[in-house]
């Protein structure tokens, strides 16, 4: 059985898709800036971007794009990420997932227990970067806070920006690791074998839902 | 400057290759005596005059602080307090010329991104440079005394230079020069603090019991210090911080820890899956699973083309 008559499962829409990669790119470009702003030994990585003053006038736009984004994407997988017993399982038995066997952990939705904290970690830290990169942005708001509280800030973030940096790491390791996983996000569809290694109840439900058959 | 040898700059590790540090050579110092200041506001004019700087008109509310704050433009300000004195029930009335403290340990300098924005001088000078800087506002949330002010016009940070353009050429600052009462000294360290003493026995002899120099330890001491006649109280001087003051912890967890932590766990975390996968290898979907996918499928759907 060739790659070519693998039969496919939709896995992501066309808006979904677009959605999470202008939130990836936004993402990856305030990395770029934010570090290159934050150890003086990554400052030459502001050439990307026009110098370092362009570089400390254009991040806090970029997050502003980031924050809209990914709240496009919260609200569409929210639900599908709560978390359930099942997931409780995934995490006892993570140890033998780790080694790609995930025979012994319990038949998995959409999402299993490590997707649903990198979606949970990313929805906390984004939401403290906005908040904290507001009060740090003080081309606009300077006069609304008091330098006390911008020193907090600018340390939660840092904190915050590492966090999701290394949750960002995470999560396109695991998208590269777990062969299969890229084309959900590139043409929408994984294999049905993907989907019954990984994801097997997200698989029943699809195949009881044949009302949105796949392409 | 040419004559001027850097010792530290910012964003940059170890300082200058070859530099002499700070102690071996002189150090300067402005001395601000607090007693002898008339509140003229001469050494604001001057300050003005020799930077070339022009101060918007602003508006009166009834205080004599004029401006109302530090801006980009002026970067020594005049500050008043009508202090009720609670030990003598005397109105004292407290001047003072407020501006940068040229630290020993800068928090401006600890906490600038951008390499060489802020370079200290090994005579302790600390200057803005203004090509490097990138108007982020972090000398800001790094500077103990809210000195550094961001121009909305050029978005670039300012303040006092402590002339060191003059400096470098033998001359002192331009607003002790023109200081009519010599409150502002200006020289080495050594000789400001030995002048800073007779003043001391002076005030202390005329009953301010509690005069004294305010050269704060916590940030390794200023290269701008005052001579007060209530060293023991320096808030009431128009909120002065106390002796005690010192670079933000926040910022110093900001700069040192979190740095170095920071860029070892995403670094820690790239390894590790870089260990992993070659530990483990790719997690692939067998042959066994497309089949049983396709059977689960039950052949609902259509394969695709």
């Amino acid at each position: 059985m060739s790659d070519g008559f693998r039969p496919q499962v939709s896995r992501y829409t066309t808006g979904a898709r677009l959605n999470h990669w202008v939130t990836a790119i936004s993402l990856i470009l305030l990395a770029i800036s934010g570090l290159a702003l934050f150890h003086p030994s990554l400052f030459g990585l502001t050439a990307l971007f026009g110098g370092g003053s362009n570089t400390r006038a254009l991040h806090p736009w970029i997050g502003v794009v980031l924050f809209f984004s990914f709240l496009g994407l919260f609200f569409r997988f929210w639900k599908l990420n709560l978390w359930n017993k099942d997931d409780a399982k995934w995490m006892a038995n993570l140890d033998s997932v780790m080694k790609g066997d995930e025979e012994k952990v319990p038949e998995i939705g959409k999402y299993n227990a490590g997707q649903k904290m990198v979606f949970w970690g990313m929805s906390i830290l984004i939401l403290a970067l906005i908040t904290s990169g507001v009060v740090i942005w003080d081309q606009y708001f300077y006069a609304y806070t008091t330098i006390d509280q911008k020193r907090i800030a600018v340390l939660v973030h840092a904190v915050c920006g590492i966090g999701a940096i290394t949750i960002w790491i995470v999560h396109v390791y695991a998208a590269i690791w777990v062969r299969g996983t890229i084309s959900a996000m590139t043409k929408g569809t994984v294999t049905a074998g993907w989907a019954y290694r990984h994801h097997r109840k997200w698989l029943r439900e699809e195949a009881r839902n044949k009302a949105t058959p796949a392409e | 400057m040419a004559t001027l040898e850097i010792a530290r700059q910012s964003a940059t590790r170890g300082g200058i290759t070859g530099a002499l540090p700070l102690k071996d050579t002189f150090e300067v110092a402005k001395l601000i005596d607090v007693s002898k200041c008339i509140g003229c506001k001469a050494c604001q004019t001057a300050c003005l005059e020799w930077n070339d700087l022009r101060e918007t008109v602003g508006v009166n509310v009834g205080v004599y602080d004029n401006p109302h704050d530090l801006t980009e433009n002026s970067w020594t300000l005049m500050r008043y307090t009508e202090w009720d004195n609670p030990e003598t029930g005397r109105l004292e009335w407290l001047i003072r010329k407020d501006g940068c403290m040229h630290c020993a340990d800068p928090g401006c300098l600890k906490a600038c991104p951008s390499p060489g924005a802020i370079v200290q001088y090994t005579n302790g000078i600390v200057d803005f440079q203004k090509d490097a800087c990138i108007g982020c506002g972090y000398c800001v949330k790094g500077c103990p005394f809210n000195i550094p002010r961001i121009s909305k016009a050029t978005e670039k940070a300012y303040k006092c230079t402590l002339c060191v353009d003059r400096v470098s050429v033998g001359q002192g600052p331009a607003c002790a020069k023109a200081c009519p009462t010599q409150a502002i000294s200006f020289g080495t360290k050594a000789q400001m603090k030995d002048l800073a003493q007779k003043r001391i026995k002076d005030l202390t002899s005329r009953g301010y019991k509690n005069a004294g120099l305010y050269d704060p330890p916590g940030v390794g001491g200023t290269h701008v210090m005052y001579v007060l006649h209530h060293a023991d109280k320096p808030q009431v001087y128009a909120s002065l911080p106390g002796n005690d003051v010192k670079i933000s912890p926040v910022v110093e967890l900001w700069k040192g820890v979190t740095k170095y932590a920071g860029m070892g766990l995403i670094a820690f975390a790239a390894v590790a899956g870089a260990v992993h996968h070659l530990i483990v290898g790719a997690n692939r979907v067998t042959e066994h699973d497309e089949q049983e996918g396709k059977k689960t499928l039950d052949g609902k759907i259509k394969e695709s083309a």
